[in-house]
């Protein structure tokens, strides 16, 4: 069974995550508390419009621990766009807010005389040590990055301006600045490998 | 640098059909949204528009169904507008399954909506739709499907749009809208060179090197509409002949 909870970050764009999902055969729950996000077998942690907006919303659901945790002890957790950003501990976004500190690298705004946000689609390549990733394009949309690799992490590279990280994964624990689930047949080939991760943990 | 430029069909949906006319008017049916979104998508198409111009309650019920029953099958982004008015009907088409909200005339009358969109649901998901009519300055920006003039500067309109939070703006000329005479590329030109944001480029596609013009314009994405509907070109093609003259485009 390919079971599947998804944080409710007061999302923009959740029912394109449920589509995708659904459609390679997993079933999606929302999680109602922190129990669910630590006993679940795979949890998604989606994209929205404002760091800062989206850890008040996890905080106030009293589920940052728990998400904390669960990636702690490798178990299946996929984080998109600005769900990758809140693993950091601080954005230029949102100054006073305080992200998951799942890793120290922050995150910055992509530099001036550039198409900002960037919007459309973009070269994925993947670094060492990457399984769930492959070579290929991603649909992205998005203002803020993180540029540096954090310790322990493999990642992908993408270039806007600049090489930027675009993916990261370590174990089942994968996060894409990108949209997975609007990016095509090759998003949905990733999904699906992370998916199997899913059922073989659980 | 290797951010695509992107090529995007454009479905005009009423009662549950896709529609198309000349200069938004004498509309004709089109086809299905659901199978003409499945087959652009297999031809390659970066991302959907529908817009929905019904114009009425029952309408935009109908085009609710309509997103949900395209996303159901689209894995690609998938944008809507028509008739949004509040944040609220923004919520509805992003829960039905919209990536991103196009707003227009609600806009014009009270500026605002854009800030508040972008506020909820974050500036990369807050499109705004311009309609610009070419005057002897410049271009002005017309509402109620070009019906009615407004007397806004679409240059200034579209700069001041994207400080309330626009993070993408559709800009369609409504002189060229299914006439098949070309992008107008000044107005490309004209907005693309004052704002950050990615500009759409809508309104005349009809063969390959006016999409290649469009971009070198400054457009970021091509819209088209009319000549795929007719079946005269597919998405693949129009990819094929932007990456010959040099694009970067998505294979």
């Amino acid at each position: 069974m390919r079971l599947v909870t998804i944080v409710p970050t007061g999302t923009a764009n959740t029912a394109s995550v449920v589509a995708a999902l659904t459609r390679l055969g997993a079933l999606v729950e929302e999680a109602a508390s922190a129990g669910d996000v630590e006993t679940a077998q795979g949890v998604v942690l989606p994209g929205v419009g404002a760091f800062g907006s989206a850890m008040d919303r996890i905080e106030s659901l009293g589920l940052g621990a728990a998400i904390r945790e669960r990636i702690e002890v490798n178990r299946p957790t996929l984080a998109v766009c600005v769900g990758m950003q809140l693993l950091s501990r601080h954005s230029e976004e949102s100054p006073g807010a305080t992200g998951l500190k799942v890793f120290e690298e922050t995150v910055g705004r992509f530099g001036d005389g550039l198409t900002v946000p960037q919007m459309g689609w973009n070269r994925v390549e993947p670094g060492p040590g990457s399984r769930f990733v492959e070579s290929g394009w991603a649909y992205f949309a998005n203002s803020y990055r993180i540029d540096r690799l954090p310790d322990g992490w493999a990642g992908s590279n993408t270039d806007h301006g600049g090489k930027f990280v675009s993916a990261l994964e370590k174990g089942d624990v994968l996060a894409c600045q990108f949209h997975p689930e609007l990016s095509g047949e090759w998003g949905a080939r990733l999904l699906d490998r992370w998916l199997q991760r899913v059922e073989t943990a659980a | 640098m290797t951010l695509a430029s992107r090529v995007i069909p454009c479905l005009d949906i009423k009662d549950g059909r896709v529609v198309k006319g000349v200069k938004f008017q004498g509309l004709r049916d089109a086809g299905d949204p659901v199978a003409c979104a499945g087959l652009y998508e297999r031809q390659g198409a970066d991302e959907i528009v529908l817009l929905d111009v019904s114009a009425t309650p029952e309408g935009r019920d109908h085009a609710l169904d309509t997103v949900e029953a395209v996303r159901s099958v689209l894995s690609i982004p998938l944008a809507v507008g028509g008739g949004v008015k509040s944040p609220d009907d923004a919520g509805r088409l992003l829960e039905a399954g919209a990536d991103k909200v196009g707003v227009n005339t609600a806009a014009v009358s009270r500026p605002g909506l854009i800030g508040e969109i972008a506020e909820r649901f974050g500036t990369q998901c807050t499109v705004l739709a311009v309609d610009a009519a070419a005057g002897e300055a410049g271009w002005e920006v017309v509402v109620e499907s070009g019906r009615k003039r407004t007397g806004l500067d679409v240059v200034e309109w579209c700069r001041k749009a994207v400080t309330i939070g626009a993070g993408e703006i559709l800009l369609t000329s409504w002189d060229r809208d299914g006439t098949r005479s070309g992008y107008d590329l000044d107005l490309i030109t004209s907005v693309s060179s004052v704002v950050t944001v990615p500009v759409i480029a809508s309104g005349g596609a009809d063969r390959p090197g006016h999409l290649v013009a469009a971009i070198e314009a400054g457009a970021s994405a091509a819209l088209i509409a009319s000549i795929l509907h007719d079946g005269d070109t597919t998405v693949g093609e129009l990819k094929a002949a932007l990456r010959e003259a040099g694009m970067v485009v998505r294979p």
